[in-house]
């Protein structure tokens, strides 16, 4: 499937049609997952009402930390076997990741201020999230720096796998130094063990994030390969011999290729 | 061998020619130390237990200001095309020029470490487990820095970018650097953050100039 989607304009066509299944099975789950998660689920016998933040905090850091990964396997397929479209895939998806960051950052403080009384804590989880989000900026900054794309996507790769395999062991040592600093803490470092009556809509607003992010995705990846479009179409309407030149390497073949697409 | 050390010297006699270089970077560094008494106040309890982690972050910081001329120049003027085609491999350019920068950068913030140490007030037992860390820890820093470097050549503003890029990449040796003089200052020892010190530049070694020389691939194309 990932060669038959390699092609720009066979990838348009399919996800094309597939978009607006996509959008709706987005808004189902989002509905049903807000709704049940919002209104309809019980309150904690703890933290009250509270809670309830927990279902976009849970799925947006899930999705945080799944987009990243994401990213890197795009970065790998787009080295190793230039696939056309990974890194299109990829640098679509990195603001995706850097704002589920933020909302699960920004939602996870608007918990804690109820909860423990402060807005941000140097938790071991904390701030390896916040570590991500700096890691989503660098990759989106080093992205856009050139005025060459191309070497902006292949710069970018390089620094999305350097981080995966660095993301670990920055766990590792922000963990190290959260046990060796740990002050009297009320926090308990895991949850409680959740309900089912929490569970399922918890889940559901997994889902639903994850369909979120696949519809942004593609809406993004599709607006990427159109505006790759009208950039060729503009410089042809300038310049068409210089143009054709450039069309007979083979580095510009894919975008005459779109073009007559 | 011989084209690995041809290289090393050629770059440690530009920068020790280019003098000025060198010496900025490490009065960057105490100055940098200097700063933090005035922010947060002369009591030497207060310092000597920050102390650690502001000579750490100093040196990170410093490490990072000369990074993004360690490609720069060469890319500039086209010896990075002719580094690329000689017949040393790219990874071990890389490796050469990680070594240099070390030898002018992280081997000198060593030692002016003890000197710093005065400035904070630490404990003058834990200035060896200081050096030790640093001693052990700088070569990830221009390694990781030899990666960061070789992504950004050729783009606007290399400078910042570089520092957002490698910063994150900073934390594991600045958390076992500093944790390891803390350590060893609350009468526990700081070996533990010492071998894991050791761990990251024994892993650093093989890894970063890999992805170095992939990067300076990309760059070259």
């Amino acid at each position: 499937m990932m060669t038959r989607l390699a092609n720009p304009a066979r990838f348009m066509r399919v996800s094309g049609a597939a978009l607006p299944w996509l959008g709706g099975a987005t808004a189902i789950a989002l509905a049903i997952g807000l709704v049940w998660a919002l209104l309809l689920s019980p309150p904690d016998y703890q933290q009250g009402e509270s809670v309830r933040i927990m279902f976009i905090h849970v799925p947006s850091a899930v999705m945080a930390e799944g987009v990243y990964y994401l990213i890197a396997l795009a970065s790998f397929v787009a080295l190793v076997w230039r696939h056309p479209l990974a890194d299109v895939a990829a640098q679509a998806a990195a603001p995706l990741g850097a704002a589920f960051t933020l909302v699960c950052l920004a939602t996870g403080s608007l918990w804690g201020r109820p909860m423990w009384g402060t807005w941000w804590v140097w938790d071991a989880r904390l701030t390896s999230v916040l570590v991500l989000f700096f890691l989503y900026l660098g990759y989106i900054a080093l992205v856009n720096a050139f005025d060459d794309a191309s070497r902006g996507a292949r710069a970018g790769s390089i620094l999305a796998l350097v981080g995966v395999v660095d993301l670990p062991i920055i766990k590792f040592s922000v963990d190290w130094w959260n046990t060796l600093h740990q002050p009297a803490s009320i926090l308990r470092t895991g949850g409680p063990t959740i309900d089912a009556s929490m569970l399922v809509p918890l889940l559901i607003m997994a889902l639903g994030f994850g369909l979120l992010f696949a519809t942004l995705l593609v809406l993004r990846m599709r607006t990427a390969l159109n505006e790759r479009k009208a950039r060729a179409l503009r410089l042809y309407a300038v310049e068409p011999r210089a143009t054709e030149a450039a069309e007979r390497l083979p580095a510009a073949g894919a975008a005459a290729r779109m073009r007559r697409a | 061998m011989a084209p690995f050390l041809g290289l090393l010297r050629r770059d440690l006699r530009l920068s020790l020619r280019q003098g000025g270089e060198m010496g900025l970077v490490l009065g960057f560094f105490v100055m940098a130390v200097v700063l933090f008494p005035f922010g947060v106040g002369p009591e030497p309890e207060l310092l000597s237990r920050i102390g650690p982690g502001i000579i750490w972050v100093a040196a990170l910081l410093a490490a990072v200001i000369s990074l993004d001329r360690l490609f720069a120049a060469d890319h500039a003027d086209g010896s990075l095309d002719l580094i690329a085609l000689s017949p040393l491999p790219l990874e071990a350019a890389v490796l050469a020029k990680a070594t240099a920068h070390w030898l002018t950068t992280g081997l000198p913030l060593t030692v002016l470490a003890p000197l710093l140490a005065v400035f904070v007030d630490l404990d003058p037992a834990a200035i060896p487990v200081l050096m030790l860390g640093l001693l052990i820890g700088s070569p990830v820093l221009s390694l990781f820095g030899t990666i960061a470097a070789a992504l950004t050549i050729g783009a606007r503003r290399p400078g910042v970018l570089v520092s957002l890029l490698v910063l994150p990449l900073y934390l594991p040796p600045l958390i076992f650097g500093a944790g390891a003089v803390e350590a060893s200052m609350t009468a526990d020892s700081g070996h533990a953050d010492l071998l894991l010190l050791g761990a990251l530049t024994l892993a650093a070694l093989p890894l970063a100039p890999l992805a170095a020389a992939a990067a300076l691939r990309q760059a070259l194309e």
